[in-house]
């Protein structure tokens, strides 16, 4: 396969024909900030959290393609502030109380937090959403306060496990995650899904029960490395 | 028991609503849109059959019933009275109408009426901004109302009577456009060369096929030809892009959701120039080498389907449309009516090709863009209704015709929808170049303090500046022109568009489905008088990352009505902001902070409760 180099944040990298921004950025080692992209998913472009500036235009890296030459910005002051305000908006557009979270310590959204130096409250008004809690099912409950609407489950149920235990409903501020028919119990997730392992939910929506805690905190995911630490860490090697 | 059996039948016509659209998931709208025709609901149990008969999951139909807000998961009335709760329908006696609504029916906005026979709801502007106020019944419109109108109407509907009864008494035996010109004025006050002129039946779908298809493209790039819908992209090029594309298939797609509030000339040009649409389409077809198009009509345009019906059934007949069209053999193009169920959004390309999927309305991930890569994977050219009757027209009178017309860059002319506060609202076909001012003198709109060009996505201008150019360079617009005057409230106008803006999110990206509520919310404290210096700063600052994150053109100019008030009208801000006084901020209300801890801890608060002991 025929390939090309570009430039991030001034460091070359190559990558192949249709390598999207991000996916060559991985392979270099150099982290670029995403919620809503997980790998071996498909991408959505969503969260925007993953925003940076290619040729002078901000765009996506999860799914703009990569290009020859192109001059990418990605962690500039400009672009941090810009996803510290979605990861703000994120916060704020659900009810997301770490100290008494079960995911808090392998949260991705507070894990981005963190990276992003935010150890404040924002400006943004909290919207306090009231959204119901689906523990039907007997092994698996959602928990839709915590959703950051990344739709990585979405795509991990239908593209690997070929299910469609879950879909987007609603539009704008009201689109939400919702199980296929009534509640979870009506379909046919299962605990073993892909889609309910703890590395597709980057929150604490999708609990797994009676498994809380198996991991102390001190132990877990971020305790001791940022978020992005496991791509930069190629870069090092 | 009974009402097991109704179910099963019920069950029964929704499977044959499936079967009359080939059980194709692609289809998804049309088969919704007749389920909630018949049965005014989407039940669970009507999306569990949907998605059996389609091969999706329940979710995924629930996913499209639960977007398009003409859809709905509760039982509406048989009747259902959809209020156009515009900023200009507000302002032209929105309240005093919906009163009497709410008075004659026995129900406020929101509701359904116990006997199951009246909905009243709010609907975004439904394009009627030069008659307002209005209001959808059903599939029809009903403008200009007055409190006595609707004590009219509400009568005829009690007493049994159909909403049609309402139009004529004839209804029945009139053509569908005399039915849609019953119902809607058209209000042309200036006609132009182009296209609310003479227009020769099909004389540029002649000369077209008299030409090559990479001739045809030429003229068009020659005639300096821009999209109208508002993002001004060259017609030509996209046409060639999709020329040069290989395909299997390819679509022509012509964007009638005409959703921009403000905007109502597409409007009339459905009507009127129905012909010269699809000659349009036909040609760009020609061009392109596409064989299937869509024509993408707005749910509130939906009185509008008859008569577009008919007009593909008329060209049919006389072969303009379907095999061999004009004898040419080998050119075979056709078109269905996609009708849309009441989303902003779809006007954005992506969207719309979705939607015409049978999908939510969302964008799509560019690249890869239409002309490459749209409907189903097809290369599409997706184009305005003013910009199909535009290129008919070139096609017929030359490219040097049209070029000749307008100032550099922004070449022939284009359809005004002018609204608000002016005496005569309507319809004006303009040569681009035109100031403000100008237009404001025809309209009888001089008084204005403000004129929003280009609808809440646009630019709202004060009285300094009405001397600016209607040009794709200067003040571009698809064709909104809003006229407020003194005496209207700014931020109260700016609240309504966030709140539309709001409403009309679709949701898939963060910046725009959060970042709006958030600006909203920042517009109420200015109006409610609880805004700190520093929130004007927020205001911007919000705005700035809005714009630059967001993922289509909707988030990307929902700002706007901020942006371009805070610039142009400063003074509006600046006069309700309250700044700090000894180090305490003056907006910060004690009582309201405490009145939900005193809910909570269900008694009063020592210090600030001087009836604590009560």
């Amino acid at each position: 396969m025929s390939g090309f180099s570009f430039q991030i944040d001034g460091v070359e990298v190559t990558a192949k024909n249709g390598q999207t921004i991000m996916e060559a950025a991985d392979e270099a080692g150099i982290y670029i900030p995403r919620l809503c992209d997980h790998e071996g998913l498909r991408h959505q472009g969503g969260c925007r959290v993953c925003t940076v500036k290619a040729g002078g235009r901000s765009v996506a890296a999860c799914t703009q393609p990569a290009a020859p030459d192109l001059v990418v910005e990605n962690e500039t002051p400009h672009i941090n502030k810009l996803r510290r305000d979605l990861v703000g908006m994120l916060f704020n557009e659900g009810n997301h109380l770490c100290p008494i979270c079960e995911a808090s310590g392998n949260c991705e959204l507070q894990a981005m937090a963190y990276r992003l130096g935010m150890t404040e409250p924002t400006k943004f008004p909290y919207l306090e959403p009231c959204r119901p809690v689906d523990a039907s099912h007997p092994d698996i409950a959602l928990d839709n306060n915590r959703c950051i609407s990344c739709g990585r489950c979405v795509r991990a149920s239908q593209d690997v496990d070929g299910k469609g235990v879950f879909g987007y409903v609603g539009r704008g501020i009201h689109r939400h995650i919702a199980a296929n028919g009534p509640n979870l119990r009506h379909t046919d997730a299962e605990v073993t899904d892909f889609a309910i392992s703890a590395e597709v939910c980057p929150v604490g929506c999708i609990i797994r029960k009676r498994e809380g805690f198996a991991r102390p905190i001190g132990e877990r995911d971020y305790d001791d490395h940022l978020i992005g630490y496991d791509i930069e860490k190629k870069r090092d090697e | 028991m009974t009402t097991g059996t109704t179910q099963d039948t019920d069950q029964g016509q929704i499977a044959l609503i499936c079967a009359r659209h080939d059980n194709d998931p692609h289809r998804m709208l049309d088969i919704l849109r007749d389920v909630q025709d018949r049965f005014r609901c989407i039940s669970r149990a009507t999306m569990q059959t949907v998605a059996e008969k389609t091969g999706l999951t329940e979710v995924a139909v629930e996913g499209v019933a639960s977007f398009y807000a003409f859809l709905s998961l509760e039982p509406k009335g048989r009747v259902t009275i959809r209020l156009c709760d515009d900023i200009v329908d507000r302002f032209a006696g929105l309240v005093e109408v919906t009163e009497a609504f709410e008075a004659a029916l026995g129900i406020t906005v929101g509701q359904t009426s116990a006997d199951g026979v009246f909905s009243l709801e709010y609907t975004p502007c439904i394009g009627m901004c030069d008659q307002a106020p209005a209001a959808m019944i059903n599939d029809l419109v009903v403008t200009n109302l007055t409190p006595e109108k609707v004590r009219e109407i509400t009568a005829a509907l009690k007493d049994g009577k159909r909403p049609e009864d309402l139009i004529s008494d004839r209804f029945d035996d009139l053509s569908p456009h005399a039915r849609a010109t019953r119902m809607v004025d058209n209000n042309i006050r200036h006609a132009g060369a182009v296209l609310l002129g003479p227009v020769p039946a099909d004389a540029g779908l002649q000369k077209a096929l008299e030409q090559t298809p990479a001739r045809i493209i030429e003229e068009i790039e020659a005639s300096g030809l821009r999209g109208c819908g508002g993002a001004g992209f060259t017609t030509g090029m996209k046409w060639r892009f999709a020329a040069q594309a290989e395909a299997d298939r390819k679509f022509i797609i012509c964007n009638a959701d005409e959703g921009e509030p403000g905007t109502f000339k597409d409007r009339v040009l459905l009507t009127e120039r129905p012909h010269l649409l699809i000659e349009g389409m036909t040609i760009a077809a020609r061009a392109v080498g596409a064989r299937e198009g869509i024509l993408y009509l707005r749910g509130e345009y939906v009185y509008l389907r008859p008569l577009i019906e008919e007009v593909l059934a008329e060209r049919r007949a006389k072969g303009l449309l379907g095999k061999t069209i004009m004898g040419v053999e080998g050119f075979d193009f056709d078109i269905r009516l996609q009708m849309g169920a009441g989303a902003y959004i779809c006007g954005e390309e992506g969207a719309l090709i979705s939607s015409c999927e049978g999908l939510p309305g969302e964008p799509k991930t560019r690249p890869p863009f239409p002309v490459t890569c749209g409907y189903l994977g097809f290369p599409t050219v997706v184009n305005n209704v003013e910009t199909f009757c535009h290129a008919a027209r070139i096609l017929d009178c030359g490219a040097q015709w049209f070029f000749d017309m307008g100032t550099e860059g922004s070449h022939g002319t284009k359809l005004f929808s002018v609204s608000g506060d002016c005496i005569n609202p309507g319809i004006y076909e303009l040569s681009y170049g035109l100031s403000v001012r100008a237009l404001l003198e025809m309209a009888g709109g001089e008084d204005a303090a403000a004129v929003l060009v280009g609808g809440p996505s646009g630019t709202m201008i004060a009285r300094d500046t009405f001397d600016r150019k209607l040009t794709f360079d200067d003040l571009a617009t698809g064709g909104a022109i809003v006229v407020f005057s003194a005496e209207r409230n700014i931020l109260e106008i700016v609240e309504y568009y966030m709140s539309f803006f709001v409403h009309e999110s679709c949701g898939y990206c963060t910046p725009c489905r959060v970042g709006n509520v958030f600006l909203q919310k920042a517009v109420a404290k200015f109006r409610q008088g609880l805004a700190n210096p520093a929130d004007i700063a927020y205001l911007k600052d919000l705005s700035a990352t809005i714009i630059e994150t967001s993922r289509c053109g909707l988030g990307m100019t929902s700002p706007n009505p901020i942006l371009s008030t805070l610039e142009n009208f400063p003074l509006v801000y600046s006069a309700m902001v309250k700044p700090p006084k000894d180090r305490i901020r003056a907006t910060f209300d004690i009582q309201s902070a405490i009145s939900d801890a005193r809910v909570l801890a269900k008694r009063r608060s020592s210090i600030y409760d001087k009836d604590f002991t009560k």
